[in-house]
C-alpha cells in the first residue's frame, strides 16, 4: 500500500507531465487552483485520473476538503487504507 | 464581505450589457404561437422553449386551464400535505402511475422540486448516490442535500459505473444511481439498456430523470427508459411537466410502495404551495395528448433531423446523433455571444450556455425543436446559422 508521501510524488508527476513549464517546484503545499492553476473541469479531470489509477472513488462531499497537494494526497491515504 | 462573491458574475453581466446583448433572461414580450414570439422588440422565431411537442398552445389545453380556474379558483393556497390536495393532482397522480404501469406517483409543483426533493430524501446520511457527471443542477443540489456520499461516474460511461459500484461492495445496497433519459444540453440519449443491465446485476435503487425525453421517447412519450424496452428495472421516474406538457410541474412515478411515506418525508413537496389547478388540468389534457397522438414524435423526430443534418452539412460541431435538442459548441465565449446576437438579428432565438452550465468547457448555442416547428421555420434558422459562416468566411 503506498504511503502519504508516495501519493503526493504521484500526483506531483502527474501534474508535471500535464504543465509545459513548471513556474515553480510542486510540493504537497502547492495550491491546486491558486499555484498550478487547474480550473474546476481540471480538477475534476485530475481527480478522475487518480481515481482510475488507484482503483477507488473520490465522493463529491470532500471536496471542499481538497486546497493542495498534501490534502488531495491525504484523502488518497485515508480511502485507500 | 458577505456580497463579493458576486462580482465575477456583476462583472459579466456588465460585459454582456456593454455588448448591448442579453441572451440570459431575455424577455419574451409577445407570445404569438408555440414556435413564435417577440423578444427583446423582434419577432423571432423560438428555437429554445424545450416545448418539444408545441402543446403550450394547443387549444384543449388551454380550455382545461380555463375550465379548471373557473371551478377551483387560481391557486391551491397550501400545501398537499395540509389543504392543498384537490381531487386534480390525485387524477394527474393516477394517470401518470397508469403511463409508467406502476402502482404509485406524486406530483411536485415544479421539475427542480421533483428531482431536488427526490434525491435529497431517498438517500441520507450512510447512503450513496452515484450519479452521472452531467447530471442536472437539480439533482447535485439534492444529493448535496441528502447527507449521502456522493459519486459520480463519467457521463453516459457503463463501464466507470459498473467500476464504481464494484468498489462499493456491500454499500451497493444503500445506493441510489441516478441518471437522465435526454441530457439537456447535447441532447444525448443515456445508454439505457446498459446502465439497467449493469443495475440488475449489482443492485441498488435506479432513478431516471425523464424531463427532457418525456413526449420525445416512447410508444407513448414515456421516455428513454421504457423505449429501451428496460422500464422494469428503473425504480424511480422522475420528470417534469414544463417542457413536452407546456406547464410547470414535476412527478415521481414508482413500482415501491413507500413512495407514500417518501411523499410526507420529502421537503420540497411539504413545505411549498401544491400546483395551481389550471396548471394540473392543462398537464392532464397535454398528457393525455402526448399518449393518444404518436405523430406529435414522429412530426418532432422529422423536425429535429432536419435542423441536425442541416447544421452538420454546414459545418458545425453538434452532437453525435440527432435530438430535439441540438447544441453548436463553441470553443471561443465571445464569439457565442457575437453570433447569439447575430441570430437573435436574424430572427431566431436560442438558448446561449457558457460555462460552468454547459459540460465542458465550452460554450454552446443551443436549439430545442419543437413538432409544432414548420419545415419553413427550420429552414429559416438553416439560413440565419449559415450567415454565421458566411460572415465568418467574410
Amino acid at each position: 500500500m503506498p504511503d502519504y508521501n508516495s501519493y503526493v510524488q504521484f500526483i506531483c508527476n502527474l501534474l508535471q507531465t500535464q504543465q509545459k513549464s513548471a513556474s515553480r517546484p510542486l510540493s504537497e503545499s502547492t495550491d491546486l487552483i491558486a499555484d498550478v492553476g487547474l480550473s474546476s473541469l481540471q480538477v475534476m479531470e485530475l481527480i478522475e485520473k487518480l481515481e482510475d489509477h488507484f482503483d477507488l472513488s473520490i465522493p463529491l462531499n470532500i471536496l471542499p476538503n481538497i486546497t493542495t497537494i498534501g490534502d488531495l494526497a491525504t484523502q488518497l491515504h485515508s480511502l485507500k487504507h | 464581505m458577505l456580497l463579493d462573491k458576486f462580482e465575477p458574475m456583476s462583472r459579466v453581466q456588465a460585459e454582456l450589457a456593454a455588448l448591448g446583448i442579453k441572451p440570459f433572461g431575455a424577455v419574451t414580450e409577445q407570445l404569438l404561437s408555440a414556435t413564435e414570439g417577440v423578444v427583446e422588440g423582434r419577432r423571432v422565431i423560438l428555437a429554445g422553449t424545450n416545448n418539444y411537442l408545441g402543446l403550450s398552445f394547443d387549444p384543449r389545453c388551454i380550455a382545461a386551464a380555463q375550465a379548471a380556474a373557473a371551478r377551483w379558483g387560481t391557486g391551491t393556497t397550501g400545501s398537499r400535505m395540509a389543504n392543498g390536495t384537490f381531487a386534480e393532482h390525485l387524477a394527474l397522480e393516477a394517470e401518470l402511475a397508469d403511463l409508467y404501469r406502476v402502482p404509485h406517483a406524486m406530483v411536485f409543483t415544479t421539475g427542480y422540486a421533483a428531482t431536488q426533493g427526490m434525491c435529497a430524501t431517498l438517500a441520507g446520511p450512510g447512503d450513496v448516490i452515484l450519479l452521472d457527471a452531467d447530471s442536472h443542477a437539480s439533482i447535485y443540489g439534492g444529493a448535496q442535500l441528502s447527507g449521502a456520499e456522493v459519486i459520480r461516474f463519467k457521463h453516459s460511461d457503463p463501464a466507470d459505473l459498473e467500476k464504481r459500484l464494484r468498489r462499493l461492495g456491500e454499500r451497493v445496497a444503500n445506493t441510489l444511481i441516478v441518471v437522465e433519459g435526454i441530457y439537456s444540453m447535447l441532447g444525448d440519449t443515456a445508454p439505457m439498456r446498459e446502465i439497467a443491465a449493469i443495475k440488475q446485476e449489482y443492485g441498488g435503487l435506479l432513478l431516471v430523470d425523464e424531463a427532457h425525453s418525456l413526449g420525445v421517447l416512447g410508444d407513448q412519450g414515456e421516455g428513454a427508459a421504457v423505449a429501451a424496452g428496460v422500464g422494469a428495472a428503473v425504480d424511480f421516474f422522475v420528470g417534469t411537466f414544463s417542457k413536452s406538457l407546456g406547464a410547470t410541474g414535476g412527478f415521481c412515478a414508482t413500482p415501491h410502495a413507500e413512495l407514500e411515506a417518501i411523499r410526507f418525508s420529502t421537503r420540497a413537496y411539504i413545505f411549498t404551495a401544491s400546483a395551481s389547478p389550471s396548471v394540473v388540468a392543462s398537464t392532464r389534457a397535454a398528457l393525455a395528448i402526448m399518449r393518444a397522438e404518436p405523430e406529435l414524435r414522429t412530426r418532432l423526430w422529422d423536425n429535429a433531423r432536419q435542423l441536425y443534418d442541416g447544421l452538420k452539412a454546414l459545418g458545425f460541431r453538434v452532437g453525435p446523433n440527432p435530438s430535439p435538442v441540438i447544441a453548436v459548441t463553441l470553443t471561443d465565449r465571445d464569439q457565442a455571444f457575437a453570433w447569439w446576437r447575430r441570430l437573435l438579428e436574424a430572427g431566431v432565438y436560442v438558448n446561449m450556455v457558457v460555462p460552468p452550465a454547459s459540460p465542458s468547457g465550452d460554450s454552446l448555442l443551443r436549439c430545442s425543436i419543437s413538432a409544432a416547428h414548420s419545415r419553413a421555420q427550420i429552414e429559416q434558422m438553416l439560413a440565419a446559422f449559415a450567415a454565421l459562416r458566411t460572415d465568418a468566411a467574410g
